[in-house]
């Protein structure tokens, strides 16, 4: 993916010094034409164009902010309520990633989730265990956070 | 057109606000340290980051000019504050603090007696 960008760049240093304009529009009209390039001739790399890579990485980004907004809404609502009616709890994940880098977003993200907090992550980093507000059924609630977060996470680093 | 950017703004630091105020509302409400930092890392989060865009569109449209600072605190504040909650709970579990009484789950106890008798 590294190699990938390095080249984009430098299609897009080649572009300014053909028209030996040294604006950033022209990088920007080289760096496009470099997108177009690499896209085209994606077949001949051994990974998959980075493109992709860089459209999950902003899907990561847009349920980020989108479950910072749903929880918070979630855990005002619960403190304004008259009669607390939480059933709070701690509850252990098996979780599938495998480097520290994945787990750590993992764990980042689930603080984020409506009423979910990770407390620790076993020396082997394959279970977490998450605090979590509402407990009402853990079975739920895990396989929600495998099914969205774990698949983004995964389209990210393993595509 | 300025008479909306103006209420834009206005709104976004006032929801900021109040949404900092039920937080801090939530920390005296809460039972235990778990739930109060549900309470300080979410919802705290969520309001210094409306405050600091208001502030942030307050520079740029009023005074002409675009802080990077402001969005850089942002980042920060986002990166940063699930980190924190994660920390805090960790450390007063560790160091024996009880769940609240009506806790209905504890899977990490049992787990983590096991490794320290291993």
């Amino acid at each position: 993916m590294a190699l990938q960008i390095l080249l984009n760049l430098i299609i897009a240093f080649v572009w300014m010094f053909l028209y030996n304009d040294w604006a950033a529009p022209r990088f920007a009209m080289g760096y496009l034409l470099g997108i177009i390039c690499i896209g085209l001739l994606s077949r001949f790399w051994p990974h998959d164009f980075y493109m992709k890579r860089l459209w999950a990485v902003v899907k990561l980004l847009v349920l980020f902010v989108k479950e910072l907004f749903i929880s918070s809404y979630v855990v005002m609502f619960q403190i304004v309520r008259p009669r607390l009616a939480i059933r709070p709890g701690i509850f252990a994940l098996k979780t599938e990633l495998k480097s520290d880098w994945e787990i750590t977003v993992l764990s980042c993200l689930i603080c984020l989730t409506p009423g979910t907090l990770t407390l620790d992550v076993s020396p082997d980093g394959q279970t977490m265990y998450i605090h979590a507000m509402d407990i009402n059924d853990a079975d739920e609630l895990s396989k929600q956070i495998k099914g969205t977060f774990e698949k983004a996470i995964m389209e990210v680093t393993r595509s | 057109m300025i008479q909306i950017g103006e209420i834009l703004i206005g709104l976004l630091v006032l929801a900021g606000s109040l949404i900092c105020a039920l937080s801090a509302f939530g920390l005296v409400r809460l039972p235990d340290v778990y739930l109060r930092s549900h309470a300080a890392t979410k919802s705290a989060t969520l309001g210094v980051l409306f405050i600091l865009f208001g502030t942030f569109l307050y520079f740029g449209f009023f005074l002409e000019h675009v802080s990077a600072k402001l969005l850089l605190g942002i980042v920060f504040v986002f990166i940063t504050a699930p980190v924190a909650g994660h920390l805090n709970g960790r450390a007063a579990y560790r160091s024996g603090v009880p769940l609240w009484e009506r806790s209905v789950q504890d899977d990490w106890k049992g787990d983590l007696k096991k490794r320290e008798i291993e």
